[in-house]
C-alpha cells in the first residue's frame, strides 16, 4: 500500500469537508492526517490529506464530482515542501531544562511554555523531521503531545494556487482525464 | 413587487419560476408552513399527496424518467425524511433529476433532539448529488435556484434542501435578481475533438464494432442521434436495462441486452468485438460480469458526461467526457461519407451476420414466447399476450419493479419507444413500480401506464393505489407476476444453494379483492387461455385495473451469467442436479 498525498481546494461552504472525507470513509480508507485551512482568496480552503491506500485514483476523480472542490492533485510523487507542526509538554523540572533546551535548538524548537515542572515545545519540519524530534523528546517524559497533520506545496511555478479557480474554464477537467490516457 | 413573502411562499415561487407543476409529499409539522404557503398557489403548483414519503420519491422518479424533467418530492422532518432515503438513493443510482424538499426543526433547536429532528443531510450526504441545510429565509430562492440547476445539468441526481421551519415563516422582500455561482461544478458537456476523432479511427477500422447505448442516450434526448450513428455506420446496437427504449428494437441493428441476463448472442458479441462505443453507460458490474474479463478483445471508448465513470470498472482506450448527444452529434460531423465508409459497412454486415447466426443458435426472444409444454400459467403467456398488446394499443409507458418479472419484462416485450421502460435498475428497488407508474400516470393522462410488479415488491409499496384513485387517475393497469416466492432470490437459492428456500417462500392477500377494497377494478387469472382477455378488459375499462397472473411458481430466468464469472459464460436452462 502506498501513502498519497492529496490536494484539495474547495469552496468554504458548510458540509463541503464532510463530503469530501466521506468519498474516502466510504471505501474503509484510513486517512493518515489531514489540514485544512484558508488559501490567499477568501473563500476557498485548501485541505491536505495523506491517505494509505492502492489506489487513490478514483477517489481522486470522484472528489472532482463534489459541487464545492474546484482542483485536486496527487501530489504524491510530485517535488513538494510538506511540514507539519508539534506542541509536545514535557516533564522538565529545573534540573532538567538546560538538557531540553539544547535538545530542542538541535530540532531549530521553540519553547513556548514554562511551568513549575513543566515546558512546552513548539516544532516546525517534515514529518520526518518532526518524527524524529519527538523520538528524541520522549525520554524527558512527554504529558501532552498535539501534531498538527501535514500541509504540503508542490515547489516551483508549477502551482496549485486558488486565485486563477475561475478562469480556467473546464480547466479542473483536464487532469483527471489527462491521468486517464 | 416589493411585498414581503414568507419562506414558505418564496419557496413556492422559486420552484414555480423553475417551471415546477407536481410535487408529491406527505406533510408534518415541521413542513407545515410550506403546506399553509401551497394552499395560494394551488392552481400553478399540484400537490400529490403519497401514502408514504417513500412512494412520493418514487412517485418523482417515475415522473422524472417519462419526461426528462425534475421530480420533486416533499417529507416533514424526522420520519417523513428518513422515509425518502431510499428513493434517494435511487435517484443517485439512476441519475434521475430530483428535487427532495425536507422540513427541519426550527434553527434553535437544531442539534438539541428536538422533536422529530433528524440529521437528514448528513444521512444522505452520500445518497445525493449536493444537499443544502437551509437555516435563513434569504437564502431560500437561492438555494432553490441552485439545487434545481443541479439535479437538472450535468450528470442529473438528487438534491435535497433541508429548510427549518423558522427560515419558512420568516418573512423579507424576495430578491429574484439571482446568479447562480458554482466555480467549481462546470460539466464538460462537449467532447474533445482530438477524441472525438480518434474515435472515429477507430470505428472506420473496425472489423467488429458494436455500439452499446445507456442511460445517457435517452437522458440527453439523444435518440435521434443515436439512429442516425447506428444507420451511417452500420454498427449493431446493443441497449442495456436503461438504454432501452434509445433504439427500436425492431431495427434490424438492434441485437438487443447485455449482461446478468442478457442474451447470448449479445454476450458473446461483447467478448469478440473489437471496438466497443459505450454511450452513456457505466459499465454497472451487471452488464460487465467478472469485469476484469469484459470485452478482452476490444479497444473500448467510452462516452460519458461523469469523468470520474470513465476507466472506473473497465480499461478504457478512448475517453470522452461529454453529454451523449453533443458527443454523437460531434462523432456524426467527423464521420466519413459513406463511399469512405465502404470497409466498415462490409465489415460490420458480416459481423451483424455472425452475430444473428449465434443469436438463431442460442435461446432467443422467440423460443421464450412460444409456449412450454405446460398446462399451468406460464410467466411467458403474460408477456407474450403484453407485447401484442402494447404496440398495437398505442402509446403506453411500463414501469418495472425488481426481480425476475423485471428481467422478463426487459427480455421479452418488444421494446420501441424512448421512455417507455422506466425501472429501478441500479439501486434495484422493489416496491419502485406501483408509486413510480402513478409519477408517470399524472405524466401522461392519455397514455397507457403498466406496472408489472412482482407479489413481493407490490406487497412493499401497494398504498399508493389510494393515491391513485384520490388523484382521480384511470389510465394505470397493474400486473402482478404472482409466483408466492421472491422469484429472482428464490432462482438463486435454486442455482447456487441447493434449493435452500430459506425466506423467501411469501403468501399474500387476495390481490384482486385488495384492488377491489381501494376502488380499483381486480381481476385474478389462472389459466393461460384466459390472459389475452383479462389484458383486453384492462384496455377497455376507464378506471384502474389491477390483473393477478397467478404464475407457474419456479421458473427461472434465463440466460444467466452468475455472478463474478464472465459473461461469456452464461447457464441456459436449469442443471440436472447431480
Ligand atoms: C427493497 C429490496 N429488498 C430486497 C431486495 C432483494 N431482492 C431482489 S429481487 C427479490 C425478489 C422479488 O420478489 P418478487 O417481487 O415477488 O418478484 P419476482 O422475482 O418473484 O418476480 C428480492 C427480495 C431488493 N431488491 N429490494
Ligand atoms: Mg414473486
Amino acid at each position: 500500500m502506498n501513502k498519497h498525498t492529496i490536494v484539495a481546494l474547495m469552496q468554504d461552504r458548510p458540509g463541503a469537508l464532510n463530503r469530501a472525507v466521506s468519498l474516502f470513509r466510504r471505501r474503509g480508507y484510513n486517512i493518515e492526517s489531514l489540514a485544512v485551512g484558508h488559501t490567499e482568496t477568501e473563500g476557498i480552503s485548501r485541505m491536505t490529506l495523506v491517505v494509505e491506500s492502492a489506489d487513490v485514483e478514483q477517489v481522486v476523480k470522484q472528489l472532482y464530482r463534489l459541487v464545492e472542490v474546484l482542483k485536486v492533485s496527487d501530489v504524491t510523487s510530485d517535488p513538494t515542501v510538506e511540514r507539519e507542526m508539534v506542541l509536545v509538554k514535557i516533564h522538565a523540572p529545573a534540573d532538567k531544562r538546560a538538557e531540553v533546551v539544547a535538545v530542542g535548538e538541535i530540532f531549530g524548537a521553540k519553547i513556548v511554555d514554562v511551568g513549575a515542572t513543566t515546558m512546552v515545545l513548539e516544532m516546525t519540519g517534515t514529518p520526518s523531521k518532526v518524527e524524529n524530534f519527538v523520538d528524541v523528546i520522549k525520554p524527558f517524559g512527554v504529558k501532552e503531545m498535539m501534531r498538527t497533520g501535514r500541509i504540503a506545496m508542490v515547489r516551483g511555478a508549477r502551482g496549485h494556487g486558488a486565485q486563477s479557480y475561475d478562469a480556467a474554464e473546464n480547466g479542473h477537467l483536464a487532469e483527471p482525464l489527462a491521468a486517464l490516457n | 413587487m416589493s411585498e414581503q413573502r414568507t419562506g414558505a411562499q418564496i419557496m413556492c415561487e422559486a420552484l414555480i419560476r423553475d417551471g415546477v407543476e407536481v410535487m408529491f409529499g406527505y406533510p408534518g409539522g415541521a413542513i407545515m408552513p410550506f403546506y399553509y404557503a401551497m394552499w395560494e398557489y394551488r392552481d400553478q403548483l399540484r400537490h400529490v399527496l403519497v401514502r408514504h414519503e417513500q412512494g412520493g420519491g418514487h412517485a418523482a422518479e417515475g415522473y422524472a424518467r417519462a419526461t426528462g424533467k425534475l421530480g420533486v418530492c416533499i417529507g416533514t422532518s424526522g420520519p417523513g425524511a428518513t422515509n425518502l432515503v431510499t428513493a434517494i438513493a435511487d435517484a443517485m443510482m439512476d441519475s434521475t433529476p430530483m428535487l427532495a424538499i425536507t422540513g427541519q426543526v426550527s434553527s434553535a433547536v437544531l442539534g438539541k433532539d428536538a422533536f422529530q429532528e433528524t440529521d437528514i443531510t448528513g444521512i444522505t450526504m452520500p445518497i445525493t448529488k449536493h444537499n443544502y441545510l437551509v437555516k435563513r429565509v434569504e437564502d431560500i430562492a437561492y438555494v432553490i435556484k441552485e439545487a434545481i440547476h443541479l439535479a437538472t445539468t450535468g450528470r442529473p441526481g438528487p438534491v435535497l434542501v433541508d429548510i427549518t421551519k423558522d427560515a419558512m415563516q420568516a418573512k423579507i422582500v424576495p430578491n429574484w435578481n439571482l446568479k447562480l455561482h458554482l466555480p467549481g461544478y462546470k460539466p464538460t458537456t462537449h467532447g474533445n475533438s482530438r477524441q472525438i476523432r480518434e474515435a472515429i479511427g477507430l470505428l472506420s477500422n473496425a472489423k467488429k464494432p458494436l455500439v452499446m447505448a445507456g442511460n445517457g442516450v435517452q437522458m440527453s434526448g439523444g435518440v435521434a442521434e443515436l439512429r442516425e450513428l447506428a444507420e451511417r455506420t452500420g454498427i449493431p446496437v446493443i441497449t442495456t436495462l436503461h438504454g432501452i427504449g434509445a433504439f427500436p428494437e425492431d431495427h434490424p441493428l438492434s441485437i438487443g441486452m447485455p449482461g446478468m441476463h442478457g442474451w447470448v448472442h449479445v454476450n458473446r458479441a461483447i467478448q469478440e468485438c473489437d471496438v466497443l462505443l459505450n454511450i452513456g453507460g457505466r459499465f454497472d458490474d451487471r452488464v460487465t460480469g467478472k469485469a476484469s474479463t469484459f470485452a478482452p478483445n476490444a479497444k473500448i471508448i467510452h462516452v460519458d458526461i461523469d469523468p470520474s465513470e470513465i476507466g472506473k470498472n473497465v480499461k478504457v482506450t478512448v475517453p470522452i467526457v461529454g453529454d451523449a448527444r453533443n458527443v454523437m452529434q460531434a462523432l456524426l460531423d467527423e464521420l466519413p461519407a459513406r463511399e469512405e465508409l465502404a470497409a466498415l459497412h462490409g465489415n460490420a454486415s458480416d459481423w451483424l451476420e455472425h452475430i444473428r447466426d449465434m443469436q438463431d443458435k442460442h435461446q432467443h426472444k422467440q423460443q421464450y414466447l412460444n409456449r412450454p409444454d405446460t398446462s399451468n400459467l406460464m410467466p411467458h403467456d403474460v408477456y407474450a399476450a403484453l407485447t401484442r398488446n402494447l404496440n398495437a394499443r398505442g402509446p403506453y409507458r411500463v414501469v418495472t419493479d425488481v426481480g425476475q418479472h423485471q428481467m422478463w419484462a426487459a427480455q421479452l416485450i418488444d421494446w420501441q419507444h424512448p421512455r417507455t421502460h422506466i425501472t429501478s435498475g441500479g439501486a434495484g428497488t422493489m416496491g419502485f413500480s406501483v408509486p413510480a407508474a402513478l409519477g408517470v400516470a399524472i405524466a401522461y393522462p392519455d397514455e397507457t401506464v403498466w406496472a408489472i410488479c412482482g407479489d413481493g415488491g407490490f406487497q412493499m409499496m401497494n398504498q399508493e393505489m389510494a393515491t391513485i384513485i384520490q388523484e382521480g387517475i384511470t389510465n394505470v393497469k397493474i400486473c402482478v407476476i404472482n409466483n408466492g416466492y421472491l422469484g429472482m432470490v428464490r432462482q438463486w437459492q435454486e442455482l447456487f444453494e441447493q434449493k435452500r428456500y430459506s425466506g423467501t417462500p411469501l403468501s399474500g392477500p387476495n390481490f384482486a379483492k385488495l384492488a377491489e377494497a381501494y376502488g380499483w377494478k381486480g381481476l385474478t387469472i389462472e389459466r393461460a387461455e384466459d390472459v389475452e382477455a383479462a389484458i383486453a378488459e384492462a384496455y377497455a375499462t376507464d378506471g384502474p385495473v389491477l390483473i393477478d397472473f397467478r404464475v407457474e411458481r419456479e421458473v427461472n430466468v434465463y440466460p444467466m451469467v452468475p455472478q463474478g464469472v464472465s459473461i461469456g459464460e452464461m447457464i441456459m436452462e436449469t442443471p440436472n442436479p447431480a
